[in-house]
């Protein structure tokens, strides 16, 4: 089976809510210092998706990047968790994309680069939080696509796949080729060998820009991005010698205040 | 958009529980009218699905609308993304929205990113807030983004109508007024079955013990340092004592400690209940994503520097396994002499 594996760099969404800047002029948040990007995770499950597959299945795992030349280094991490090729779409003229343009590129690579079955996505990435770009793929592809997969299993050519719903969740079958987005239910990523990792950093990685692939103008313009005010309260401590007085105290003060 | 009598309306894809009007499509109606009367635009809500009862129509209008359309034949059944993103391509070819608003739900997650596509036009999902630019006339989207540290206001520059998706719970939805007047009209889209490339086999609900999580009006959250589905069994005796519901971060979810739908945060619920108590969890700006509204929130957390007492309004620094056992006997006699005022009952 082929398949493609979009993933995305991203600042690393564990840095503290105190320690997050922006840059009001580019309109980007800033990395504390000595942070590096970071693989957003979704995108990491979708990789460990597609590695689940072929751990059962002959398969070939291309991934796709479209950032800049530092996404080499996630593009590599992808490599020694197991993917076969990547590819990384780079081009001063992709760096303002938004969820339509970046759905746009990241399609016409998959068409350029010919064959495949099934492409994964992360269900939404972790900087712009948009959660577009896997639905508009399929979409600008011509594509079914499913949303929040939590499992995929292959049996002798049909497809099942099991997404998440707010009550529960759906098992639905689906013809290939297809688009899925996954969720972290699906699982945690693998980590890479030592050996793996020697050979994903001897491997090349080509680069597509806009000789390759023309991008596509933005649907939407970001005006502005601010940090929003959560009139943060002062925080009530309880406060008591043992846990147990500072259960009861704790029950008590929701008491007085009709909370419970 | 009264320089195009095309883009005169402002749609709302409405959304059904079991078989009644859902809050977040009231929450829809109260913006789509601030929206539509600055703008002198009509107001209309589309509802997709089979056997809608007539009196969603009137409720739709009641609440606020002008117009409802009705999509109502055998293949709207269930939802599914490529009949519903076909029926209404083919509603926006007739109507010609300016604005075309969901929900942040299940439904709007998975349906407006592919419908956008398909009509060619700039989606923003996930707002919490929305309203006319002054100057283009063009709907100004305002979302947060980087996990809810930071906000975005966006524009759609190119394409039409419109789109955003909304968050729940961020707009309180309007008074019903039983006399407002307005217009059904009933719209088939004349697809066929072969519109459905992908074929559900099985929809599996999880019966969650206690109250629904929406409409909780006392929530337990645990986070990753509950650790185990046996600590999770101790916050739903808590929750079951305040008649209250479990809710969970990420962690907890991934970890199959709990369903998936006892998720709170960006990628899960959005909640609004008069207490929040969180137990063992750091409180990282993606899962308060989740919390909205006048929530007075507790936290128990052994770690003084944990991110969730910047937002609490009473703290426990402690080991919630120590503190837990005694605040479950606390409240189980509270509870036991009488509720504060009786108003035990869920908020929907």
């Amino acid at each position: 089976m082929n398949i493609v594996v979009c993933v995305k760099e991203i600042p690393d969404p564990e840095i503290p809510a105190s320690a997050f800047r922006l840059d009001p002029e580019s309109k980007r948040a800033i990395l504390p210092g000595g942070r590096k990007l970071v693989i957003s995770d979704y995108d990491e499950r979708a990789v460990e998706a597609a590695l689940k597959i072929k751990d059962s299945l002959d398969s070939k795992i291309t991934v796709l990047s479209l950032g800049r030349e530092s996404a080499q280094d996630i593009i590599r991490h992808c490599l020694a968790m197991g993917c076969d090729e990547g590819i990384l779409l780079s081009d001063p003229l992709f760096d303002d994309s938004d969820s339509f343009a970046t759905a746009f590129v990241l399609a016409e690579a998959i068409k350029r680069k010919g064959e495949f079955d099934l492409i994964l996505c992360g269900r939404q990435e972790g900087e712009w939080d948009a959660g577009q770009v896997g639905s508009g793929i399929a979409e600008l592809l011509g594509i079914p696509s499913v949303t929040t997969v939590v499992n995929i299993e292959i049996r002798g050519g049909r497809v099942v796949m099991e997404r998440l719903l707010w009550d529960g969740h759906e098992i639905v079958e689906v013809p290939l080729p297809a688009l899925a987005t996954v969720s972290s239910e699906i699982g945690e990523p693998r980590y890479p060998t030592f050996r793996k990792v020697r050979e994903a950093s001897k491997k090349e990685i080509p680069v597509w820009t806009s000789q390759e692939i023309t991008p596509a103008k933005p649907q939407n313009r970001l005006l502005s991005l601010f940090i929003p005010s959560h009139g943060e309260g002062k925080c009530e401590f309880i406060e008591e010698t043992s846990p147990e007085g500072k259960a009861t105290r704790l029950a008590m003060t929701l008491r007085e205040a009709k909370l419970i | 958009m009264d320089r195009n009598m095309d883009r005169s309306e402002v749609v709302i894809v409405g959304e059904l529980e079991e078989g009644k009007i859902a809050s977040i499509t009231a929450e829809l109606l109260t913006v789509g009218r601030t929206l539509a009367d600055e703008l002198n635009a009509t107001l209309s809500t589309v509802f997709v699905g089979n056997q809608i009862s007539p009196e969603v129509a009137s409720e739709a209008i009641s609440l606020g609308g002008d117009k409802v359309y009705i999509i109502d034949t055998p293949l709207f059944k269930d939802y599914l993304t490529d009949t519903y993103v076909a029926a209404l391509e083919s509603l926006d070819r007739e109507v010609k929205p300016g604005i075309l608003l969901l929900g942040h739900t299940t439904l709007g997650r998975d349906l407006a990113p592919s419908l956008a596509f398909r009509l060619k036009t700039g989606l923003t999902t996930d707002c919490v807030e929305l309203s006319i630019d002054a100057e283009t006339g063009c709907l100004r989207k305002t979302k947060p983004v980087y996990g809810g540290n930071a906000w975005a206001t966006y524009v759609c520059d190119a394409g039409h109508p419109h789109m955003a998706t909304l968050r729940a719970k961020v707009i309180p939805p309007l008074k019903r007024d039983a006399s407002r007047k307005g217009e059904v009209v009933h719209f088939d889209p004349q697809l066929d079955e072969a519109t459905a490339r992908v074929k559900v086999i099985d929809r599996v609900r999880e019966e969650m013990p206690g109250a629904r999580l929406e409409g909780a009006n006392i929530i337990v959250c645990g986070g990753r340092g509950i650790g185990s589905p046996e600590g999770f069994k101790q916050l739903e005796e808590l929750a079951r004592i305040l008649n209250g519901a479990v809710g969970c971060t990420r962690i907890p979810s991934d970890n199959k400690w709990v369903p998936a739908s006892y998720q709170i945060g960006l990628t899960g619920k959005v909640v609004s209940p008069s207490l929040y108590i969180g137990m063992a969890l750091s409180g990282a700006s993606q899962h308060l994503a989740g919390i909205s509204g006048n929530t007075t929130i507790v936290a128990v957390n052994k770690d003084p520097e944990a991110n969730i007492f910047s937002r609490a309004h009473y703290g426990v620094i402690d080991d919630y396994q120590k503190v837990l056992p005694a605040l479950i006997e606390e409240c189980r006699q509270l509870r036991s002499s009488g509720s504060p005022g009786g108003d035990d009952k869920l908020e929907e």
